[in-house]
């Protein structure tokens, strides 16, 4: 008897389950349908006094006419953002996979005074020092540059960090191997750890990618110029503008939301192990 | 494990070897360092010494002040309360967040089917920038005028459209500012708490179940004791995230170059004291250092539950 009523009870607890998880997704794709249904109306569809669910016709239209816009530097500000955050991305993981790397296995007597010279600046989020990084970057005359824009970001602490803990875990075995061969730790390094470290290179690079695409206040702050725009700047110029084009600016987001979506659907698990990795370590 | 020096080979080589060790972690580790020396330690120690200083629109500035600037930023009655902003944003924030994630990883855990689906889309969202959220709840779902999606179905029950955005009386801004940061970081906790979830034993759950325990009583005595490290590291990264939060308010609230003087966290305070009109580097400097100090102190807090730093090996 006990039996059957907790199974009656587990069906009904599994459709309530789905029921809620259902009603919380409508809701958090809802931002995704607006972004598109906006952005492929005209004006008029979107401040119609009834709300419809699609615009009669699709305004593909709407996706040249941004690019054709004279006011709007949306093809400036893509590719800006796209050399920052793949430069970014790149020198992050070159720059923070050396610096983990000698760390965790290249013995030297001040390593450890190194390794807390790096994580005391964990303590201090970049964010909070944005207006110190300013007035550095601007006497150095980088001020909307992409040398501005990229270089202050290469130096992740806490990129080495995770570099570091996970080459501690690495089978020592394999480097060893490679070292009898008279390899020294660049060969090794480069042949033998690199080629074995994918998985945990690809979850580091994509969580820096996003994190570079997505970036908001440095570059507000650092690239004034309308040629230094990255797309951020570029959809928030307009954002807070007093007149607002709603379709442009709608499909701008769109289009501007897309590498990351593309992202998601095909590399999802590495995202999934970056944001693991990075929120806590076991 | 214990360093142990290889000793093979002749005494030479091994003097070589270890000449070449330093050089080598100078090659692996130089770069980094010098970059952070240079991008990041730099600019504290110069902003430390700036805050010393009467620099309006000079970072070589001649004129030392002493401790003025800091005593202007305590006695600076917007200073203060734009921390009290961050103390209200943070109350509403991080509760819901926490609950939202968690209640998500729980259900998502026990989901039988359907699971990555669900999993996908509600970290999807992590994919958006705040600009883009903002975009869409200012313009779209909140937007003031009759037909944003709000006001619209507030109108289907004959209520007059609400100026989400524009009223202090009652001020509906939190509940658009809270909902967009929800939105986009959720996902993110959920993922933290489902990793966190893997990681219970199950044999823990197949004692419950021989002890005929169920429910609540397993979540209230073996899951979220379990997830206790998980949460107390969501719960401070959600704090330290919102101490910083600048991008939000600033689309959500600014208009044409011009920001509310309500609701403003310390981020967006210190982004308009430090690189407004005055370019006031000095009480600006002042200001991050308060600032990086007290979240300094969260951080050590944060590091201390999470042994951050403490070697492995």
């Amino acid at each position: 008897m006990a039996n059957i009523q907790r199974s009656g009870a587990d069906k009904a607890g599994s459709a309530i389950r789905y029921v809620v998880l259902g009603i919380g997704a409508i809701f958090f794709l809802l931002p995704f349908y607006l972004l598109l249904r906006n952005g492929l109306s005209t004006e008029a569809d979107i401040t119609s006094p009834t709300w419809k669910l699609f615009p009669s016709t699709l305004h593909w239209s709407n996706i040249s006419d941004l690019f054709n816009d004279p006011a709007v530097p949306m093809a400036r500000s893509l590719v800006n953002s796209l050399v920052i955050a793949v430069v970014q991305t790149v020198g992050v993981l070159v720059i923070s996979g050396l610096a983990g790397y000698g760390l965790a296995r290249i013995p030297f007597r001040y390593a450890n005074a190194v390794f807390y010279f790096i994580v005391a600046t964990l303590l201090i989020p970049a964010a909070v020092t944005f207006v110190p990084s300013f007035v550095l970057v601007s006497s150095l005359g980088w001020v909307s540059t992409l040398r501005g824009l990229i270089v202050p970001g290469l130096f992740q602490a806490f990129a080495t960090f995770l570099f570091r803990q996970y080459f501690l875990n690495f089978p020592r075995e394999l480097e060893e191997a490679a070292q009898l061969d008279g390899t020294a730790y660049w060969g090794t390094f480069w042949r033998i750890v690199v080629p074995n470290s994918a998985g945990f290179i690809a979850a580091i690079g994509t969580i820096t990618f996003i994190g570079s695409w997505n970036a908001f206040l440095w570059p507000l702050v650092i690239a004034p110029d309308q040629n230094s725009w990255t797309v951020q700047i570029a959809l928030s110029t307009f954002l807070t503008a007093q007149t607002i084009n709603l379709p442009q600016l709608f499909i701008a987001a769109s289009i501007a939301i897309l590498p990351l979506v593309v992202m998601f659907v095909f590399l999802q698990r590495w995202i999934v192990e970056g944001v693991e990795r990075s929120g806590i370590s076991e | 494990m214990s360093v142990s020096a290889p000793a093979r080979g002749p005494i030479t080589t091994r003097l070589r070897g270890r000449y070449d060790r330093n050089l080598w972690f100078a090659v692996f580790v130089g770069p980094f360092v010098l970059g952070l020396l240079v991008f990041v330690y730099i600019p504290i120690v110069w902003s430390v010494v700036l805050s010393f200083f009467d620099a309006h629109n000079t970072v070589t500035p001649s004129k030392f002040v002493g401790l003025s600037n800091y005593l202007d930023m305590i006695r600076d009655a917007s200073f203060r309360s734009s921390l009290a902003t961050f103390v209200l944003f943070a109350l509403f924030i991080v509760p819901t967040t926490f609950v939202v994630s968690l209640g998500l990883a729980l259900l998502i855990n026990r989901a039988r089917f359907a699971r990555t689906f669900f999993r996908s889309v509600y970290f999807l969202p992590t994919a958006c920038s705040y600009v883009v959220a903002s975009l869409v709840w200012k313009l779209s779902i909140f937007s003031g005028v009759r037909f944003g999606l709000m006001n619209t179905v507030l109108g289907w029950f004959g209520i007059e459209p609400i100026a989400w955005l524009s009223v202090t009386q009652p001020p509906w801004y939190w509940l658009v500012i809270v909902t967009a940061r929800m939105w986009l970081q959720a996902g993110f906790y959920m993922i933290l708490f489902l990793a966190g979830l893997q990681r219970i034993s199950p044999s823990l759950y197949e004692a419950a179940a021989i002890d005929g325990a169920g429910g609540w009583k397993v979540l209230r005595f073996i899951t979220l004791p379990q997830l206790r490290a998980t949460s107390t590291a969501v719960l401070l990264l959600l704090l330290i995230n919102a101490f910083q939060a600048f991008d939000e308010f600033y689309n959500l609230l600014s208009s044409s170059g011009q920001y509310p003087p309500y609701a403003r966290p310390p981020l967006v305070y210190l982004y308009y004291a430090a690189l407004g009109q005055g370019q006031d580097f000095g009480h600006g400097s002042a200001g991050a250092v308060i600032l990086t100090l007290l979240i300094a102190l969260v951080a050590l807090g944060q590091n201390r539950v999470l042994g951050l730093g403490r070697r492995e090996d």
